[in-house]
């Protein structure tokens, strides 16, 4: 059970990392779009930008390759499914083959689907990676600011999303602790499915109760310390913007542009 | 049931990161021992402690665990039956509870160990285990667990774990967040069960008062090295090295040192009686 991290955060000091977290999310989104827009006659030249971008990013980022990569194992299964998929159901184009049912361009739109999923992937565990779980928390705090106005508690959601955060950790050394503790009662964990849910129940029990002890324990520390998600709340850690964000949000523009430039038509 | 452990290490982390939590352990408990563990935090008595029923499991080349009959290097070693006979406390047991009721609560180690015993057996046996661990059987077994109070819980916990009746029982930071009254009670407990089934008792505590009171022997784990075995008194002998290993001195042995910095010689087993009868020896008097 200690083996299991939440998130794959990947710690360094790189310019990735020090950027803003509420930008970092945003041109996440930003290249996520870009990905998607490829399309049109020049389709070539825009997935080689979006894997220059994230070449680029990655190496910026200073986080080894083959994490980035490891992200796409998890998903490996859909990438080729839909690959599969589009290969025997995408009627356009000349069979490759006399009578054939699998044709020229279903091969390439099932190539650049497989592509189109694993850029996508492999940007937004670049976010993770560079991010920590606090960070998006704080970042999607910021990107949410605008829903305070139709009275939707952005700071709330922002708290209970790092609360959540920060006490998974904690909450797995307890699962393995109460699990040690059954299995010194004699418990089993092996077996069929049926049998697997029935033996968690000892687990999940004192593992419930115990959340909520925490929770009453950790309202009455913050009560105890006036806690208040008021308006005139300021942070320890003061995020600004830096040079690092604008040159990052020109670049992921760039891209942005250039791949609806290269559509040659505007889908937007 | 004897207890030896042989060259015992154990890393936590992946191959890159390794840390030693316990580091080519050699020691033998024999049966019938009140056995001590002491040790600064971190310094690998958890972990030592859970090979002993097989939670954690010894690693490969990482030396031998023998308990009794039971070789857990053996990829064939039958933990279940081993973990009926090696009964395991945890610190803060209450929190493992987790039944509708103290009876079902009680009931479920002894079920997954004894499945074939009668209900009526079973009954029996858990009505022997409550009253062991001085609850009111008949007022408690149908309340919920939940309702009791931290003590009670405790107590339930315990029942839980000896109602299978383990030859050795390992019991890891038993008396944390209990007070006075609840420590007291809960040594002459584990002397009550000492005296019953219970033949070996493994003890790992901060306490080193209730160490040097009860345990027949110590030994003393240092950044997972096994640094020091013996009876109390000769482990409590050193002062610097008590202190170097982080821990502090139990009152008896302070005491021992402050008088004889007064020039008076006092040789005791460091226990409270022990301590008395070798003062009154020492100032010359009667008993």
């Amino acid at each position: 059970m200690k083996d299991v991290t939440f998130g794959q955060y990947y710690p360094s000091h790189s310019f990735v990392h020090k950027m803003n977290p509420a930008i970092k999310i945003l041109l996440t989104i930003a290249y996520i779009v870009g990905v998607f827009l490829v399309s049109g006659d020049n389709y070539y030249a825009g997935f080689l930008a979006c894997v220059v971008f994230v070449l680029i990013a990655t190496i910026t980022a200073r986080v080894p390759i083959f994490r980035v990569l490891k992200s796409i194992k998890a998903i490996i299964f859909f990438v080729l499914l839909s690959a599969i998929l589009q290969i025997f159901f995408n009627k356009d184009g000349t069979p490759l083959w006399e009578n054939g049912f699998i044709t020229d361009k279903a091969l390439i739109a099932s190539g650049f689907i497989a592509l189109r999923i694993i850029l996508v992937v492999m940007g937004a565990s670049l976010l993770t990676l560079t991010t920590s779980p606090v960070e998006i928390a704080d970042g999607t705090e910021v990107l949410l600011a605008p829903l305070k106005l139709v009275k939707f508690p952005v700071h709330e959601f922002a708290l209970i999303m790092s609360i959540a955060l920060r006490f998974i950790p904690t909450l797995l050394e307890e699962t393995d602790r109460i699990i040690k503790a059954q299995q010194a009662r004699g418990a089993e964990f092996e077996g069929g499915i049926f049998k697997k849910a029935k033996a968690m129940i000892p687990v999940l029990i004192p593992l419930l109760i115990g959340s909520f002890r925490r929770a009453d324990e950790l309202a009455d520390a913050m009560d105890s310390r006036c806690y208040s998600g008021s308006k005139n709340r300021t942070k320890y850690k003061k995020m600004g913007l830096t040079y690092r964000d604008a040159i990052s949000f020109i670049i992921t523009g760039g891209l942005v542009a250039g791949v609806v430039l290269l559509n040659g038509v505007v889908i937007l | 049931m004897q207890v030896k452990i042989e060259n015992l290490s154990y890393s936590y982390g992946s191959k890159k990161l390794k840390v030693k939590a316990v580091n080519d352990i050699c020691l033998e408990i024999k049966e019938g021992e009140f056995f001590g563990v002491v040790g600064h935090t971190g310094s690998g008595k958890s972990t030592l402690i859970q090979h002993l029923n097989g939670l954690i499991k010894v690693q490969k080349d990482s030396g031998k665990v023998i308990v009794g009959e039971y070789d857990l290097t053996d990829k064939k070693c039958d933990f279940k039956g081993l973990r009926a006979k090696v009964g395991m406390v945890f610190q803060y047991p209450e929190y493992q509870l987790f039944a509708e009721t103290v009876f079902e609560d009680v009931k479920f180690g002894l079920k997954n160990f004894y499945p074939n015993l009668t209900e009526k057996e079973m009954e029996e046996r858990i009505k022997k285990a409550v009253e062991t661990v001085g609850l009111d059987y008949e007022k408690i077994k149908e309340k919920s667990p939940f309702e009791l109070s931290g003590g009670q819980k405790r107590r339930v916990a315990i029942a839980g774990v000896i109602v299978s009746r383990p030859e050795v029982l390992v019991l890891d930071e038993p008396v944390a967040g209990l007070d006075p009254t609840g420590k007291r009670e809960f040594v002459s407990l584990l002397h009550a069960l000492h005296n019953d089934f219970v033949k070996t008792i493994i003890i790992v505590s901060h306490d080193m008062n209730l160490i040097a009171e009860n345990c027949d022997r110590v030994a003393v784990l240092n950044k997972g090295n096994l640094v020091k075995v013996g009876t109390p008194k000769e482990v409590f002998m050193d002062k610097v090295k008590v202190e170097e290993w982080g821990l502090e001195l139990p009152s008896t042995a302070y005491l021992t040192e402050k008088l004889r910095e007064k020039g008076i010689e006092i040789d005791s087993d460091l226990t409270i009686k022990g301590f008395i009868d070798g003062y009154i020896r020492a100032k010359g008097g009667e008993k």
